[in-house]
């Protein structure tokens, strides 16, 4: 059963007597009309919240402890998953992962933060927050589809960047920095999925996408909520102020024309259902993949050069 | 009254100080040093050494050859894309502000000059408009100064000096980080030369960005150099950091600075490195 926040109340009242006459009557008929009325009311219900989020409940969505994570993915929609590891030089981040995969009947390089699903995980991962080893391995797992001709395909979910001495030590910055470099002139497709948080410089480290896609409850933000709020209005209580006025919603981030598409999610959230979360971002993926690897390597390249020059919104 | 008018010529910038205030002191050592002193020695406290911050203009004046510098781009400025407003004002109001204050347009001043008559393009970042934050409007000229560089096959320089991505223009402000990178990736199909000068501050999105992917990347010495926020590394691992953490010494150390050069050798460094340009 998933958890509900406090906005999901009615929701939750009505689900929890859905279960209960249904158990109380396991021969459908019995309480079937109010059955079917409760659930065509809760539908309605839902329909109405989950389109109306405010920004910060939508941060909420994107941080929620049931949301599907890389491995989840991996395991729902890829066949084949090669892992790699290693950037050649220092170690092996566990919070930044990748390796060959199978998507339908697509070989890609697949590349994506690995947010764990318990306490255990989470800390043999840094929750997801990457390294310099973590951008180095994949920037070596580029260039390698680079070699082999296979389009690269970046599951973003970080909170950011992993902030301790080691990282700074080993030069985040710099293995950041040269990822979007590296990213920009990659002569192979790069689709880009924002599938929970999209962390600042930490995600952008594996986000320089031909394509920039969202889950529909996503988020994207150059600061967090709370580090916004706890500069700009020296109070961090006021997150949610901060949520909506950084715009960091997948609707946000369409009309800001930065995200190309938005992955629908199941009603309530991914979290709610796995399965169906997987399959919509495989067919979202899969229908860009197809038109990006007809293009030539050089009008990719140009391509990827306009869409980054055309960001930013200023005045002359 | 602003410090210094947005004139041309070089040696404009360093005329006499207002009367009004006739010390600096220094950030560093807290001296009181006469101003005409403080910019005589290039804004280097003369007692500690530390070096100051510079306006674009002053530090344009200090590495263009006298009359060379034509400045590009100039208009771009500010909108508001987001609307961005909070508990202590708006966005807009602070965009007026940032340019009524330093009578720029924007936090990095770009355009063409030669150094010991080697043209290049150059992007000078200026702390002072709004902490020499990334906004569109600077990507877009640091992007533009890259381009320049690209069609007229000169050396591209930039000069950083930043508290990172501005929060107020949100995404816009971290896709600058990318857009300007793919500016300077696109030199090396000409194999134009590419020099990062890291001043002090140089954080955050800046220095994820293009500020550490220069073919030599300089340092001033004693630079605030690094990408996450000291108080936020300090709370995630509860210890101790470093004496010399996120500076240019430390980050020399590391292997991520080519040299750490003075102010006042900085112009002949930066000849030294484009005379090996063989092309």
């Amino acid at each position: 059963m998933s958890d509900y926040f406090d906005f999901e109340k009615p929701i939750a009242e009505m689900e929890k007597m859905i279960e209960k006459l249904k158990s109380i009557a396991p021969e459908k008929n019995h309480f079937g009309d109010e059955i079917a009325d409760l659930e065509k009311k809760c539908i309605a219900q839902k329909k109405e919240i989950y389109a109306n989020l405010t920004p910060w409940q939508k941060v909420q969505f994107a941080r929620h402890p049931k949301r599907p994570v890389l491995r989840d993915y991996i395991n729902l929609i890829f066949t084949n998953f090669v892992e790699l590891h290693g950037d050649r030089c220092f170690g092996d981040d566990q919070g930044l992962i990748g390796g060959f995969a199978t998507l339908g009947k697509q070989k890609v390089m697949l590349i994506g933060h690995n947010k764990g699903k318990n306490i255990d995980e989470n800390i043999t991962r840094n929750f997801g927050q990457a390294k310099p080893e973590g951008y180095r391995k994949a920037l070596r797992l580029m260039h390698l589809a680079e070699k082999y001709n296979l389009p690269v395909v970046c599951f973003i979910d970080t909170q950011g960047a992993y902030p301790g001495i080691d990282a700074e030590e080993r030069g985040n910055a710099e293995a950041i920095a040269r990822n979007l470099t590296e990213m920009a002139s990659l002569t192979v497709p790069i689709v880009a999925i924002v599938t929970g948080e999209g962390g600042s410089g930490g995600a952008l480290g594996i986000g320089v996408g031909d394509v920039i896609l969202m889950l529909e409850h996503a988020i994207y933000s150059v600061i967090s909520p709370e580090g916004c709020a706890s500069i700009l209005y020296r109070d961090a209580s006021f997150s949610n102020k901060a949520a909506e006025a950084l715009k960091i919603t997948a609707p946000s981030l369409l009309e800001l024309g930065i995200a190309d598409e938005i992955v629908p999610e199941p009603l309530g959230g991914a979290h709610r259902n796995h399965e169906i979360t997987a399959q919509e971002i495989k067919r979202v993926v899969l229908s860009h993949l197809a038109k990006l690897t007809t293009v030539s390597s050089s009008r990719l390249i140009k391509n990827r050069f306009e869409k980054y020059s055309a960001m930013g919104k200023f005045a002359k | 009254m602003p410090w210094f008018s947005k004139s041309k010529s070089a040696e404009a910038q360093l005329k006499k100080p207002a009367k009004e205030d006739i010390w600096v002191k220094c950030d560093s050592c807290k001296a009181h040093v006469f101003k005409e002193d403080w910019y005589n020695s290039m804004s280097v406290c003369p007692k500690c050494g530390y070096h100051g911050k510079l306006t674009a203009y002053e530090r344009i004046g200090q590495i263009l050859d006298v009359d060379t510098f034509k400045e590009m781009f100039e208009t771009i400025t500010p909108s508001d894309p987001l609307s961005f407003s909070y508990n202590k004002g708006t966005y807009k109001d602070r965009i007026v502000e940032a340019r009524q204050k330093t009578g720029l347009n924007e936090s990095v001043v770009c355009g063409a000059g030669e150094i010991y008559e080697i043209p290049v393009s150059i992007a000078v970042m200026d702390f002072r408009f709004f902490g020499g934050s990334l906004g569109s409007a600077t990507g877009e000229k640091i992007l533009l100064a890259a381009n320049y560089a690209y069609d007229h096959k000169i050396p591209y320089i930039i000069f950083s000096s930043s508290g990172g991505a501005r929060m107020h223009e949100g995404i816009l402000s971290l896709m600058q980080m990318a857009k300007t990178c793919a500016g300077i990736a696109r030199l090396r199909e000409k194999k134009i030369p590419y020099i990062s000068v890291l001043t002090d501050p140089t954080t955050g999105g800046v220095s994820a960005s293009y500020a550490m992917v220069g073919d030599v990347n300089i340092a001033e010495p004693g630079a605030l150099i690094g990408f996450a926020g000291r108080r936020v590394i300090e709370q995630t691992i509860k210890q101790k950091l470093p004496e010399n953490f996120q500076t240019s010494e430390y980050y020399l150390e590391h292997g991520f600075i080519d040299m750490i050069v003075e102010r006042k050798l900085l112009k002949e460094a930066l000849k030294n490195v484009l005379l090996y340009n063989n092309q």
